[in-house]
């Protein structure tokens, strides 16, 4: 059979280059196999992450010829001339090679409070229709490969990662936002500092969500709607003063007691 | 002795899957400072794998009456224990069986969204082995939703994460674990971490076998750093072939098909278009008379469960996995090596709405549409029963300060495990463990750490990479993975099992002397060489205890004792424990069953 050729680029925080190498090629073979390959047989010093194969983790990200896949994903055959580039994302700084430090994601997410039930549900079996969930369920499909993160302008191009918690995040927090039992005013948060005005709806996120998720569809532009409506809309605020709309009655933001959760960086101190 | 970080905890957490994560939480509420440590990301171990569901009695489903199906933790205790030959430790199946309920109900409230029933309650599918429909699932990505669900949950309660950070070494003063040695994979140097009690919840280890549905991270680790540190392991030699995994192509060879598609209505053929598990040659003595006898009564249970009985292709995994490599045997196979598994007439809208992650799958690596033709299956290694001995309420090892919980404990499923019953298995015994070391920890101080151990571990460590030459950890994987696929694999014999363990031992001389290039940034080379000899000494006990179990009972099948031996082998486990460098194994009685739970076999039938 015959062979590709996988430019993989090898390097770290100081640089690096294109390498080439030549993989033979198996039927139904993914990229992640033939880096696996190379692994192996070429050089056992080329660092990638990865776990379930079966684009289950979200671990194996990486820019395959320039667009955010999941490498166990992407058939060879799915590049006719057998030459594939494979690099890093981009979004976050690279550690080496494939590998790159993610954990800024894990850090926000610590600070977006889970499930904070209704007083009238808590402790017991939940009453939901199957309706009632499928949006909420839909969110939850999220494997955490923050391809959708690398690929958003405002993290990757203008690097606020102060400011906006990021497409992934969106997910995260409309699933809580939407899911009947919640009783927390997420929306604080959302215009706060998850930053959610900070997107401007171009939709790269949707396009490269593995799990094919409606990120800004059914996600951040509800949600878009629901601040403005809380915030700056004096009509709907009136509507629900004179008792016309249903009254936000969901707890403060505040009263979620904030428990430190430290993920602790890898060291970059040098190794001997 | 190189430098090292430190960091101290009451409880220290190895392992984030769904174990650990519980364990976090549980020793968190308890009021303890509490460390987690894992091999990869937050949110990637084994448990976000997990298909089918997550198996507790909550008796949410209803039978066409009107009435509802009379599942009970009694039923699901009688299930598990006939499932696992009744090799299992049967105070661990009680205290399993009546909690799982609880325990899932809490991931409820913590956020886990579960498919609903048509009144509203958490939807149960068929699995096999479980009389009921019994496994709460969320299409078929349920550990998906628990990992994250746990995940989110253990943020929000203040612990530390290092993530990506390989323990090697449990660190002993005297008798006791006071903590571990690791590296960081990112930059290679060293971290201690210190505790007054660590919880082991590193998950199972199926990497030594060629063919398997496990991520890199189920090289044995955890259970061989327990075993070096003189912890006890038990039923090592009960090792699961998950019946269906993947064949075509090969690249994604092993990788799991979720027994949800039996579950919902899949069946198996061979070659010549035959539902075989209908040969009654394949039923075992135990389940006689308890599924349907014909297709007809299999395809009418799909609609009606109360006046049919179900299919045998859900019979246990044992016993199934069993059958399929008996009908390749036999040259009944599939073009590649396998039989088929066909779902098409539940209809594509079905297919893609319960099982979509597996529609997802072979659709775009497999090249197959599970929805117009059939899978081709064949048994791969998937899950292992044996483990670290503990005790059934508190999850201590024999070792003090050191508790286990999750797949790395044994117990629980006896011979063969049921699906499902280890993603309950996780939350029901990671909250007890969590809670029993924080208990533990209240009344512990912080041991002292003998720097001894830590520089002969580094020394280990280093020394492929300053070996001037040596063998590749990848090659030397490689003949352990062939190995023990064709000789510890589903059929077993004294011949055969003699061979591995000769083969195991050659490797283990060869791995004395590995090199690998490159320095300690994320080199996969270097851990590889670490890796190696946990997966080796793992593989020597497996086959000693296969060795040494001279019947055929759950995932043992030894052709050369084909019966299952209820007079002497039925009524005691293997424990294997390391005395000085030699493995030493020990049969133990089981202990006997109180009458009140030995009538639940005549009450449930
Ligand atoms: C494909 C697949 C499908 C499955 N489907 C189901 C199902 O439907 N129902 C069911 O009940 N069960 C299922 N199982 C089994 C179930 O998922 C696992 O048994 C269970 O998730 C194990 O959980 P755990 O917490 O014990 O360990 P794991 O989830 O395996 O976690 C182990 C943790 O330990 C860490 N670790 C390991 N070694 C070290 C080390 N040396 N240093 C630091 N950290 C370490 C890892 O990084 C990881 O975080 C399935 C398994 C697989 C592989
Ligand atoms: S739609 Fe919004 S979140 Fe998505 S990529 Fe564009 S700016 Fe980023
Ligand atoms: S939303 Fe989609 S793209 Fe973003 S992290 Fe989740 S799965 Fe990946
Ligand atoms: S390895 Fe898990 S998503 Fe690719």
């Amino acid at each position: 059979m015959s062979n590709i050729t996988l430019r993989v680029y090898r390097g770290n925080s100081s640089g690096g280059q294109m390498v080439s190498y030549e993989v033979p090629k198996a039927p139904g073979m993914v990229v992640l196999d033939a880096i696996h390959y190379i692994q192996k047989n070429l050089d056992t010093t080329l660092a990638c992450r990865w776990n379930c194969k079966a684009a289950k983790c979200g671990s194996c990200s990486a820019e395959i010829d320039g667009k955010p896949r999941l490498m166990c994903k992407t058939s060879v055959e799915d590049y006719p001339e057998g030459v594939i580039t494979v690099g890093p994302v981009r979004a976050f700084p690279i550690l080496k090679d494939l590998v790159t430090d993610v954990s800024w994601n894990f850090r926000i997410a610590s600070k977006i409070p889970p499930l904070q039930v209704r007083e009238e549900a808590a402790g017991k079996p939940f009453v939901l229709q199957q309706v009632d969930v499928d949006r909420v369920q839909e969110f939850r499909k999220c494997i955490e490969c923050f391809l959708c993160q690398d690929v958003c302008h405002v993290i990757r191009e203008h690097n606020r990662k102060d400011a906006f918690f990021g497409p992934r995040q969106m997910v995260r927090i409309a699933g809580l936002e939407m899911h009947p039992m919640d009783d927390l005013n997420r929306r604080e948060q959302l215009r706060a500092e998850a930053g959610v005005g900070m997107c401007n709806i171009t939709k790269c996120c949707t396009e490269v969500c593995p799990e094919h998720i409606h990120i800004t569809d059914n996600a951040i532009i509800p949600m878009k709607e629901r601040v403005v409506d809380d915030y700056f809309d004096p009509v709907s605020g009136l509507l629900r003063t004179l008792g016309v709309l249903p009254k936000r009655t969901k707890k403060p933001f505040k009263s979620v007691p904030n428990e430190q959760t430290v993920i602790v960086g890898n060291t970059t101190l040098a190794a001997k | 002795m190189e430098n090292y970080d430190v960091y101290e905890y009451d409880v220290l957490i190895i392992g984030s899957g769904g174990a650990g994560l519980r364990a976090a939480i549980a020793a968190r509420e308890a009021g303890c400072k509490v460390g987690v440590v894992c091999k990869s990301l937050l949110g990637k171990a084994h448990t976000v794998m997990a298909e089918g569901g997550v198996a507790a009695a909550l008796a949410n489903m209803t039978n066409p009456d009107g009435s509802k199906e009379a599942d009970s933790w009694k039923v699901h205790f009688v299930d598990t224990m006939k499932g696992g030959a009744f090799l299992n430790n049967w105070r661990i199946v009680e205290i399993f069986a009546k909690e799982a309920p609880q325990r899932v109900l809490e991931l409820e409230q913590y956020g886990a969204v579960f498919d609903r029933t048509p009144e509203g309650l958490i939807a149960e599918r068929p699995f096999g082995g479980h009389k009921y429909r019994r496994l709460n699932h969320v299409g078929d990505r349920t550990g998906l939703e628990i990992i994250r669900t746990l995940q989110d949950k253990a943020v929000g309660v203040g612990i530390n994460v290092h993530m990506e950070v390989t323990c090697t070494r449990l660190l002993k003063n005297a008798d006791r674990v006071v903590g571990v040695l690791g590296y960081y994979r990112e930059s290679g140097r060293y971290i201690v971490l210190k505790a007054k009690a660590v919880v082991l919840a590193t998950g199972g280890w199926g990497r030594m076998f060629k063919y398997t549905s496990n991520s890199w991270e189920g090289t044995g680790d955890g259970l061989m750093m327990a075993y070096e540190a003189g912890a006890e392991l038990l039923d090592m030699e009960m090792i699961q072939f998950h019946p269906t995994g993947m064949v075509w192509p090969p690249g994604m060879r092993g990788i799991l098909v979720t027994e949800g598609v039996r579950g919902e209505g899949g069946v198996l053929r061979n070659k010549k278009g035959e539902r075989f598990m209908f040969n009654p040659d394949y039923m075992p003595p135990l389940y006689k008379g308890q599924f349907a006898d014909t297709e007809e009564e299999g395809a009418r249970w799909l609609e009606d469960k109360q006046n049919n009985r179900r299919p045998p292709e859900l019979l246990p995994r044992d016993v199934v996995a069993r059958a399929i490599y008996r009908e390749v045997e036999a040259g009944n196979g599939s073009e590649h090596g396998g039989v088929y598994l066909d779902v098409t007439h539940r209809g594509a809208e079905y297919i893609k709405r319960k099982l979509p992650s597996m529609y997802e799958q072979f659709h775009a690596m497999g090249g197959v549409d599970i929805t117009k033709e059939p899978m081709e299956v064949y048994p791969t290694i998937h899950y292992t029963m044996g483990g670290i001995r503990v005790e059934p309420e508190s999850c201590a090892t024999t070792v003090p300060g050191l508790f286990a919980a999750g797949e790395v404990a044994a117990g629980l499923h006896g011979a063969n495990r049921l699906g499902g019953n280890s993603l309950s298995d996780i939350i029901v015994f990671g909250k007890r463990a969590g809670e029993a070391a924080a208990a533990f920890a209240a009344s512990a101080k912080q041991g002292e750490i003998d720097d001894t151990q830590i520089e002969e571990e580094q020394n280990y460590l280093m020394s492929p990479l300053l070996s001037a030459s040596g063998e590749n950890p990848y090659t030397i994987h490689q003949e352990l993975q062939e190995n023990m696929q064709k000789n510890a694999m589903i059929a077993r014999t004294e011949a055969g099992l003699l061979e591995a363990l000769e083969k195991i031992q050659e490797l283990q001389k060869r791995a004395e002397h590995l090199h690998v290039d490159g320095d300690r940034f994320f080199n996969p080379g270097w851990h590889a060489a670490r890796d190696i000899r946990f997966m080796l000494k793992t593989s020597e006990v497996i086959v000693r205890c296969a060795l040494e179990r001279k019947e055929s009972r759950g995932a043992q099948w030894r052709l050369d004792y084909r019966e299952m031996d209820n007079a002497d082998w039925g009524k005691k486990n293997l424990i294997a424990s390391k005395q000085e460098d030699r493995v030493q194994i020990t049969a133990v009685p089981l202990q006997e069953m109180p009458e009140e739970l030995k009538k639940l076999f005549e009450e449930v039938k």
